[in-house]
């Protein structure tokens, strides 16, 4: 209990640094902070019961000034659910009075009372049909416009972190803050928190009716549920345990049919069929046996409110035997506490099979809330100057850089780049080359020091001119799952057709168009996989050619290209570079012999610099590495 | 689609009648116990409650009543609790069947059948629709024990008052009908909105994956207004089906309640002319809102019903894949390096487009041959029916003399043909394993030494023995990552501590530097006596072999040395200059 307030105390701090941090504060000042932020936002697993009820609050109170949404008209609605709750006490009241007065009163059978009360309780039912369902109506339309106001935010919010929070390992818990975790919310929405909000209102409705009938009976009720709570949680405590153990079971199964799958042919060339069935097997009855121990609790867990119930019934039944009259009660107020007894049954039992529901939506709502307060680390200037156009020079001094809780992947790297130059950067994987090509298109800003491009400190240039002027053509070559045209377009809203075919017959590159299917119109898949990883970079050079930057930044595949796209590419670049500064990195050797000057990276620092002569001549670790490069490609 | 729902329910209780039978057991109990306690309360009612306000009742009576309340709610919750447990058990149970049926396909069917279907639907087969197909089993008992409530009810009812009964009678099918009905107008908008959830997901999966390019590009306001247009669409189609639960969840819940005050109006007036007791009266309203919810519950089944059928049907795809054929009459492969011979080898992935035709090979025993040619030539489909993992559509293969397709198994993958593959795939296992994987059922006796002589071979001893943990150093998600040239050598140690003797390297050295590649390929022919096929890229790799099979469109065009080729055909040598330029 003490670890969760200290939680809940360390977060409601975290929100009052953020507002602080988002607006000016300097990147050293936030460390402690985001640490703990990133803390609560790459926590993935779902919190144990008690850490969920007493942070619940925190989220809800988070969450409802997140989506202002959740507000409009929230007032009205409550009022229609609770009149909605509230008629379905009408029934047992109902069968009270016309037992008392109408049947069972000494004045004997009143016809016209019965047909008169039973004619009012219709119209309350239908009246109380009709509010449900405007209160209903209300508040998933209130619901929907919030959760669609949420995962646009999460999104744009993700979208405006810089590259070194979008690390692969972090991509999938980024998209499952945008789709599932906001899914629950959203089944929490259609079931969980109308049942709540109805359910609750029922229970407390009825134990103040209860109440004016007789308290003495209502005491004796509540005591005889008193046993539940308790009962309940620590069954719920096992079972939350036992569908984590159902879940890690499933998982490692799923991971054995992942290994049986994806090995399939190793399987098949080294005969490992009997072992790959003994283990998944095994896997598959480690799963079984975890979900009947679940299935343990969830049985036994439902009928518990029904048993209890059941002692309460029997207490009333002898309580109001013994002691009736002198509490002042007749027939119809002991039947009808019976049948409120039986109403308090179905809520009560309802809310136990949404609380496992309700705690996944608030562990998701809360994760998805922790996204929100990842400081968006790099800041667009308000009034940002305008980069010039042609070929930028590049100067960048001292800078170091670390992915958040790693190591320096960058140390104090300073390097001058004349206008129009043509640099290679080479080095082992790991060796910071990447990273320093990201810092060039601030796809994240240095932990220290400076990027100066054609003069202007990065930070300082407006995005747009930024973008226009600086284009980096990634490794993987990404293109999103349209035509060719649509892709290349992306970089030029206005572009027409013709000035993108323009742009592809000045790369050199018309007879790679003519030879697709439908030419510009080609889909090209998911990720871009139709095509090669060549070809996709061959798009992205199109992209950069259209948009006319002064400086490009190419990072080259590393996989094998085949022959012939490859010296499309050599030759689309030698294009797209002319009268440009290009930064490549490079993983072939005939691109560091071809570059005005090489940088050679290891260990995050720029450990040479020359021109391809130089270094090989100087014996270094270029000269090593042009060694093994050789070896590889000219001993024939 | 009704009677193939029928058929699966029936399918999964023939699987594993005994749980299923004792969940119906329970569930009649509850049904059973669920009447009884209504007439228990009318009882109570009429000899305890009204009497007691009258005069006196005695002692005895009020705790025997009391006590007929617990011991029915008791067994109640005993029904209640065997028929979750055991339907749960029935379906947990037939999931486990079906993915043991699954597991055995998946490991019987030939090669050609996973490469015909991606990781991720073989997987969603094994997880989500076993999962799905199994779970519609679980209300099954409940719906059972649900409608022999309505009967016992209505038994109960008319043994009360046959008018009662009447008000029951219009009630239940009323019940049912308005179930049925909304189950049908939800059915469409609810697949819209699992539509759109996919479009939403997809949206967020491709924008985050290619976020390099939505920020070179400044794309995110463009990103975050398609996601928005998409996840607009996805609230209204919410919304939509919000709205039709809003119009009847209400109704449904109205329904009993108007039938409780229809029966309390009747009910009244036959309490007064003496034809029911109180009691009765109190029984049958009991009665009524006992059955305000179980419709519902046979609603879900027949909502799950159609989901568990589609999920089934793929299932039944997957187990009706016919496994890979064995050689009825194995023949033993004799010993020393084996001689190959491939003649008109054909073979098609997608009809009408030949991967391999008309293609022979012959490399005789304990030659070193290089296989060289473009991508997309067929080397792989090659490599792959030499090693007897698919076999040609037209031709045959003879390894050692006698037809692959004849050779046992065993013989075969034992200590016969090892290929090793372009990805090194690995298990996640510690290297040891890795290395000596299988090998338990060629020999029990797998030794310390002939694991590291593999490894030495392989020249990944050296990197195994500098790792703190040596050879029993685990790889994979939770171990080390193991850079690309150290995973190719463990898995090449793998393929030699059975001392094959034919050996492929399909491009199986790509990522290992071409110093320890020589050193690798001068170990094998020194220590094994074995026929080898090395596909290259590398003119270092192609300069060690004995001869070139020089390959394109699906054939072997060439034959002969590196230089005789070089000097004989242009095409090898336009191709081995640009290989030149190649990658590092």
């Amino acid at each position: 209990m003490a670890r969760t307030d200290d939680d809940t105390r360390n977060e409601t701090a975290h929100g009052a640094a953020h507002d602080v941090v988002a607006d000016s504060a300097p990147a050293q000042a936030r460390d402690e902070f985001t640490e703990r932020v990133f803390a609560a936002f790459e926590d993935d697993d779902v919190t144990p019961a008690g850490g969920v009820a007493s942070g619940a609050l925190h989220v809800l109170r988070r969450g409802l000034a997140t989506s202002p949404e959740l507000r409009v008209g929230l007032k009205a609605t409550i009022v229609f659910a609770i009149v909605a709750a509230l008629g379905k006490l009408a029934i047992p009241i109902l069968i009270q009075v016309i037992l008392d007065r109408g049947v069972l009163d000494a004045g004997g059978f009143r016809a016209e009372f019965v047909l008169l009360t039973c004619l009012g309780a219709v119209v309350i039912t239908i009246g109380v049909l009709f509010v449900s369902r405007v209160a209903y109506y209300r508040l998933v339309r209130a619901a929907e416009q919030a959760l669609w106001g949420l995962r646009v935010r999460v999104f744009d919010h993700i979208h405006r972190l810089s590259m070194a929070e979008h690390t692969t390992t972090r991509r999938g818990v980024f998209v499952s803050r945008v789709t599932s975790d906001i899914e629950t919310l959203a089944r929490f929405v259609q079931w969980g928190m109308i049942s709540w909000l109805v359910n609750g209102t029922l229970i407390i409705g009825t134990l103040v009716v209860t109440f004016v009938y007789s308290w003495q009976l209502t005491l004796i009720t509540l005591v005889a549920y008193l046993p539940v709570p308790p009962l309940f949680r620590a069954f719920q405590r096992r079972q939350l345990q036992a569908y984590d153990e159902e879940r890690t079971r499933i998982g490692d199964m799923i991971a054995e049919f992942s290994e049986t799958v994806s090995g399939a042919a190793v399987i098949r060339a080294y005969g490992l069929q009997d072992r790959a069935r003994v283990r998944l097997r095994d896997r598959i009855d480690g799963a079984y046996r975890a979900r009947l121990r679940a299935a343990r609790y969830f049985a036994a867990m439902f009928p518990l409110g029904d048993f209890f119930g059941a002692i309460a019934l029997a207490a009333i039944v002898v309580a109001s035997a013994h002691y009736g009259r002198g509490w002042g009660l007749d027939v119809g107020k002991v039947v009808a506490f019976m049948f409120l007894i039986n109403l308090l049954l179905s809520p009560i039992g309802e809310l136990s099979e949404i609380l496992d529901q309700t705690q996944t939506a608030i562990s998701g709502w809360r994760k998805v809330l922790a996204v929100l307060d990842v400081p968006i680390d790099v800041a667009e200037p308000a009034d940002g100057v305008q980069l010039e156009r042609g070929a930028l020079a590049v100067e960048v001094s001292h800078i170091d850089f670390a992915y958040r809780g790693d190591a320096p992947v960058l140390h104090d790297v300073s390097v001058d780049i004349a206008a129009g130059a043509h640099v290679a950067v080479v080095g082992e994987t790991g060796s910071g080359k990447s990273t320093f090509a990201k810092l060039l298109c601030r796809l994240a800003d240095p932990t220290e020091g400076q990027v100066l491009i054609g003069d202007r400190d990065l930070r300082d240039v407006d995005p747009a001119s930024r973008r226009r002027a600086i284009r980096m053509v990634p490794q993987d070559g990404f293109l999103f799952d349209a035509t060719i045209a649509e892709n290349v377009r992306m970089a030029e809203a206005t572009a027409t057709d013709d000035d993108i075919e323009r742009a592809f017959a000045r790369l050199g590159l018309d007879w790679w168009l003519m030879r697709l299917p439908d030419g510009l119109a080609t889909m090209v898949g998911e990720r871009g996989e139709s095509l090669s990883v060549g070809e996709r970079q061959l798009v992205a050079l199109a992209r950069a050619e259209l948009g006319d930057p002064g400086l490009l930044v190419l990072d080259e595949a590393t996989s094998a290209v085949d022959a012939e796209t490859e010296r499309a590419l050599a030759d689309a670049l030698a294009r797209v570079s002319r009268g440009r500064t290009t930064i490549s990195i490079a993983h072939r050797l005939s691109t560091a012999e071809h570059a005005d000057r090489v940088l050679v990276f290891d260990a995050g620092r720029i450990v040479e610099a020359g021109t391809h002569e130089q270094l090989v001549a100087a014996g270094g670790a270029y000269a090593r590495l042009h060694t093994s490069w050789t070896a590889n490609t000219r001993t024939g | 689609m009704w009677r193939r729902g029928v058929a699966t329910l029936r399918r999964f209780i023939v699987a594993h009648p005994v749980p299923f039978t004792t969940s119906v057991i329970g569930s009649s109990v509850f049904a059973l116990t669920s009447v009884l306690g209504t007439i228990v309360l009318g009882r109570v009612t009429d000899r305890i409650i009204i009497p007691a306000f009258k005069g006196h009742v005695a002692s005895g009576t009020i705790w025997a009543g009391a006590i007929a309340i617990v011991v029915v709610a008791f067994i109640r919750s005993a029904g209640v609790i065997t028929r979750r447990y055991y339907a749960g058990m029935t379906a947990a149970a037939n999931m486990a069947t079906l993915r043991h049926q699954i597991a055995d396909r998946y490991l019987d069917v030939p090669l050609s059948f996973h490469r015909e279907h991606t990781t991720g639907t073989l997987l969603a087969h094994a997880d989500n629709d076993v999962m799905v197909a199994s779970e519609v089993i679980n209300p099954l008992p409940f719906s059972t024990g649900l409608m022999l409530l309505i009967v016992f009810s209505l038994i109960a009812l008319f043994a009360i008052d046959p008018l009662l009964t009447l008000v029951g009678l219009v009630l239940f099918p009323a019940m049912f009908a308005l179930n049925r009905f909304y189950t049908r107008r939800v059915e469409l908008p609810a697949q819209t909105v699992q539509e759109r959830v996919g479009d939403v997901s997809a949206i967020t999966h491709e924008s985050f994956e290619g976020v390099m390019v939505v920020k070179t590009l400044g794309r995110q306001d463009a990103e975050v207004q398609r996601l928005g247009r998409a996840a607009d669409q996805l609230r209204v189609a919410r919304v939509r089906v919000g709205a039709l639960r809003a119009l009847f969840e209400p109704t449904l819940d109205a329904l009993p309640n108007l039938a409780i005050i229809v029966l309390l109006a009747v009910g009244g007036w036959r309490v007064s002319t003496g034809a029911v007791s109180p009691g009765d009266l109190v029984q049958a309203m009991a009665l009524f809102t006992l059955l305000a919810f179980p419709m519902r519950v046979v609603g879900f089944l027949l909502e799950e019903m159609p989901r568990s059928v589609v999920a089934l049907d793929r299932i039944d795809g997957v187990l009706a894949a016919s496994p890979e054929p064995v050689p009825t009459d194995p023949r033993p492969l004799p010993s020393g390096g084996l001689a190959v011979e491939a003649d008109g080898l054909g073979y098609e992935y997608v009809a009408g487009v030949p991967v391999l035709q008309d293609c022979d090979v012959r490399i005789a025993s304990g030659e070193v041959v290089a296989l060289v040619g473009p991508t997309g030539c067929g080397k792989t489909t090659l490599c792959e029916l030499l090693a007897g993992l698919d076999r040609p559509e037209r031709g045959v293969v003879r390894v050692g003399g006698i037809d692959l397709t004849a050779v046992a198994r065993r013989d075969l993958r034992s200590s016969g043909v090892a290929l090793v593959f372009q990805e090194s795939f690995l298990f996640t296992d510690s290297i040891a394993n890795n290395i000596t994987i299988g090998t338990e059922t060629i020999a029990t006796d797998v030794t310390d030494a002939a694991m590291r002589w593999a490894a030495r071979i392989a020249q990944v001893a050296g990197f195994v023995d500098s790792l703190p943990a040596g050879y029993d150093t685990s790889i994979g998600e939770r171990g080390v990552t193991v850079s690309g040239g150290q995973r190719q050598r463990i898995a090449l140690a793998r393929a030699l501590i059975r001392r094959p003797r034919f050996l492929l390297l399909d491009d199986a050295t790509s990522a290992v530097d071409a110093t320890v590649e020589a050193r690798i390929l001068h170990g094998l022919r020194d220590e094994l006596d074995m026929t080898t096929l090395i596909v290259a890229h590398r003119v270092s790799t192609i300069a060690l072999a004995d001869r070139v099979l020089f390959m394109q469109e699906g054939r072997i065009v060439a034959t002969g040395t590196h230089t005789e080729l070089l000097a004989t055909n242009r095409d090898y040598e336009t191709m081995v200059r640009a290989y030149e330029q190649e990658v590092a």
